[in-house]
């Protein structure tokens, strides 16, 4: 066998963002338009606050949203928008209703179009409502089956107590109850521009899509109440919260840990703690349970940012026979990296991760629409991204080290796991103290 | 309706040379962001899995993760990722793809990574071990602890297909997987993973001078192996419909799915196209037939979707194959009663042909998707290193978008009628956890 040498990375060039125009319209909508042409392409984010809107009601009208308009059909929505190359969807979380989509570049003025007549006009008619309501619910009844959802229900209680947050699935007793009425009243209430964002990005002019967006969307006005949502509340640790699932021939683990916004001094630092510990393939805690034990097919840990909040959630679907073990090197792992700094190499090999995945995530069109609007409702910009990858490159392994104490101690740690109770409770209470979750 | 929009082309440039040991190489640099994809495809996949043996392809791909000649266990996964990339693989019906996507800089290291490994993996008995227990776990995360895991993709062949290489179950059975040894390994190595019976493709920010040149230092002294004559996996069709049902006991609310085969992807490249039209026409958003009857009109089904190709890889999937339709419907649908609508449905089509519009609009959304997919650089150099591997025309990726834009109408009724219940297989899930 001969021996051959890796070849050295060209360093990165500098970060280059692409062109981009921003304006806030006198309605109160702020759009913001990047420009990358390298397909003939427009993506399109709209994000309207939500917070603390009624969650059955919000639920089903991001389903319905577009069931019709009082000049347009469920089915000429649809088929308007699928003659430009179009398509639009809706989804809710707990702070925001977001409508994705995307469109060959010269139907973006069609599709904002039919767009602002779904904004201003929509009718959430009887018979269409009533067919998303019963999707809904049968969709919900499927998620119940499904341990990863079970899982995050569980753990999001855990974490959130009674903020707005610990809820963010409604009940089908709920949803069945809500009527195209109460549909319209709170499209009225909160489907207005104030506060809004809008994001085009794609093969298009910045200023001149800007004009675009202002004369299919300045009739759009109006202004929500507020729906400021009060700071998360710090996690509570506490027993290990085991939520029965009988049969099951996995356990989902389910840890979250305390975490920092966006803009904290320390969060690039955070950032590379939980690489290092979970937060790609090539962290100790993959290449432990994984590539070592064989306890799992993936294992993964990501800090989440909500409007009011950040928290660490590490995630993990293990043997059913192995989950006494998988947890035992989770603590492990977690301990390790809060109580040690990380090795040079290991933390240089993170440092290279994160910033060349930033590149890889701006290189789309979608994957720049995407980041773009999640930092418009922080209300950061693309150039955020400069300030980022600068800490990011000089965060030093005694920042590392401490900020990994503060956050990612498994003293601090909120965990659930859900499996085959039976099975896995003697193996998890040999390691901590267990409380069986009471539906 | 107002008047037809253009449908753009993409004009990615293709290069295309073979080297001296036999290995194929496709080229498409395009320097619009600082990114490079690499691609590997060789050319077999799960149905050349022998009997005894289902899953291999897919356990054997884990273990070209595992180390090769220079490289000991984790050290591919950190290469990549310390470099700032992203790395995969993935086994489908006919190849299997290995690839990276990284900050432009590292693709010379992207390159000795897979040239390492075309030279040959580190094939342990330790490492079988290890990923066998993770190619267990990752059966019981899709499949086996999950609602409708592995329907229809693993649940509709065996209805559909006699042959065991394209009816067998492809993720395989435990038993199986751990019966797999070393020696297998090696086996399946040396038959089927020779540089002759493979397809390197990089797309993105590079220069092809540059890249050429770094292609033949790492992969120009990979040893001359002549690719396995390819197999012919044809079967006849069905002389009946078959209808199989089983209990998923997790599932609450009961699916079906429908398969219809179709004509051979590449040989009879004409007449499939008219059917990837016809499974958007059938089913892609709320103005298409199936979704605009069994969902809004009916509420017989809760969602619909339509597709060619068991894994929805339908330009990159080889002879026989099929369309799909999949249902998930209400408590106490009825599969019979759906597929009796789908029936009336296309019979409808047949007799009353295509509404205007309706071709235009859905070949406009259909180009949208295809461009969305060529934006990323692995949008391209994976599509690109399949059609090279499979149809030597890496260029068909530019020109799908135009192709799709000119099936006509009556290709499209002609397609429909060949969408018959006596040549249909189907599979039903009855939900073990209904309420």
């Amino acid at each position: 066998m001969s021996s051959r040498t890796l070849p050295d990375l060209i360093p990165n060039a500098e970060l280059t963002l692409p062109p981009q125009a921003e304006r806030t319209l006198p309605n109160g909508l702020t759009v913001i338009a990047i420009r990358r042409a390298a397909v003939p392409l427009a993506e399109v984010r709209l994000r309207i606050p939500f917070g603390r809107a009624p969650l059955a009601a919000a639920t089903l009208l991001s389903q319905a949203l577009f069931t019709g308009t009082g000049t347009m059909s469920m089915l000429d929505i649809a088929a308007e928008l699928q003659a430009v190359g179009g398509g639009l969807a809706a989804g809710l979380d707990p702070d925001r209703l977001q409508i994705s989509g995307n469109t060959l570049a010269g139907g973006l003025g069609r599709l904002l179009e039919i767009l602002a007549g779904v904004l201003t006009d929509a009718t959430y008619p009887g018979e269409e409502v009533v067919t998303e309501r019963e999707r809904l619910v049968d969709h919900i009844q499927v998620a119940l089956s499904q341990p990863s959802h079970l899982a995050r229900v569980a753990l999001l209680k855990r974490m959130f107590l009674t903020h707005p947050y610990a809820v963010q699935t409604p009940e089908a007793d709920e949803v069945r109850a809500v009527e195209p009425e109460a549909l319209r009243e709170l499209h009225a209430a909160r489907v207005r521009p104030d506060g809004a964002i809008l994001v085009l990005v794609g093969d298009i002019d910045p200023d001149q899509v800007i004009d675009l967006a202002e004369k299919a969307l300045g009739g759009w006005t109006g202004t929500a109440p507020e729906g400021e949502i009060p700071p998360t509340p710090a996690l509570r640790p506490g027993p290990l919260l085991l939520v029965d699932r009988p049969g099951s021939v996995q356990s989902s683990l389910r840890i979250a840990l305390p975490a920092l916004t966006r803009t904290d001094p320390d969060y690039a630092a955070l950032s590379l703690a939980n690489m290092v510990f979970g937060g790609y393939f090539s962290s100790r805690w993959v290449e432990n349970i994984r590539e070592d034990k064989g306890y799992t097919y993936g294992s993964h840990s990501v800090v989440e940012h909500f409007a009011s909040g950040s928290a660490l959630i590490a995630a993990a679907d293990v043997a059913t026979e192995v989950t006494g073990p998988s947890l035992l090197e989770t603590t492990y792992e977690l301990g390790r990296i809060a109580s040690l700094p990380p090795g040079e190499e290991e933390l240089e090999q993170a440092r290279r991760y994160a910033l060349g995945t930033l590149r890889l995530g701006m290189s789309t069109q979608s994957g720049l629409a995407a980041l773009a609007s999640v930092y418009a409702g922080f209300g950061l910009r693309l150039d955020h991204l400069r300030d980022h990858s600068a800490a990011l490159a000089a965060a030093t392994r005694e920042q590392v080290a401490a900020v990994a104490a503060r956050h990612l101690a498994p003293a601090l740690a909120v965990t659930v796991v859900l499996g085959d109770a039976e099975k896995i409770e003697p193996q998890l209470a040999a390691l901590t103290a267990v409380e069986r979750d009471v539906p | 309706m107002a008047s037809r929009i253009q449908i753009p082309a993409t004009k990615y440039p293709v290069e295309r040379f073979t080297l001296a040991n036999g290995l194929r190489v496709v080229l498409s640099p395009d320097r619009s962001a600082p990114v490079v994809g690499v691609a590997v495809v060789y050319d077999v996949g799960i149905r050349s899995e022998p009997e005894g043996r289902t899953g291999f392809a897919h356990l054997f791909e884990h273990l070209m993760f595992q180390g090769s000649e220079n490289l000991e266990k984790l050290a591919h996964f950190r290469h990549v990722q310390g470099a700032g990339g992203s790395f995969n693989g993935s086994t489908h019906l006919d190849y299997t793809d290995y690839f990276e996507v990284l900050p432009s800089g590292a693709l010379e290291r992207a390159l000795f990574l897979e040239a390492d490994r075309m030279r040959g993996p580190r094939l342990t008995e330790e490492n079988l071990r290890n990923q066998v227990d993770v190619v267990k776990e990752e059966i019981r995360v899709n499949v086996l602890n999950r609602p409708y895991g592995g329907f229809p993709w693993l649940k509709l062949p065996p209805v559909m297909f006699r042959t065991f290489a394209n009816a067998h179950d492809g993720y395989g059975s435990f038993e199986d997987l751990e019966s797999a040894t070393v020696e297998d390994a090696q086996g399946f190595f040396d038959r089927y993973y020779a540089c002759g019976n493979a397809v390197l493709s990089v797309a993105g920010d590079f220069d092809v001078a540059e890249a050429t040149a770094m292609i033949e230092r790492h992969f120009g002294d990979v040893p001359a192996r002549p690719a396995p004559v390819l197999p012919d996996f044809a079967e006849p069709g069905l002389d009946g419909e078959r209808r199989e049902t089983y209990v998923d006991r997790i599932a609450p609310l009961p699916a079906v799915a429908a398969g219809y085969r179709v004509p051979d992807p590449i040989g009879s490249f004409d007449t499939y196209l008219p059917f990837s039209v016809l499974a958007e026409v059938l089913t892609d958003g709320d103005a298409s037939r199936l979704v605009e009857r069994l969902v809004q009109r009916d509420r017989s089904v809760t969602s619909i979707g339509g597709y060619l190709g068991f894994m929805g890889d339908e330009y990159q999937v080889r002879n026989p194959t099929a369309l799909l339709l999949q249902a998930h419907m209400p408590p106490g649908g009825d599969a019979g009663k759906v597929l009796r609508t789908v029936d009336e449905e296309l019979d409808r089509l047949v007799a009353d042909g295509l509404q205007p519009g309706e071709l235009e609009r859905t070949q406009a959304r259909m180009s949208a998707r295809l461009l969305q997919g060529t934006d990323e650089v692995l949008g391209r150099a994976l599509p690109m290193a399949v059609l090279e591997l499979q149809r030597g025309r890496p260029g068909l990726l530019n020109e799908l978008p135009r192709l799709l834009g000119e099936v006509t109408a009556d290709q499209i009724v002609t397609a429909a009628a060949t969408l018959r219940p006596e040549s249909r297989a189907t599979v039903e899930v009855i939900p073990g956890a209904a309420a």
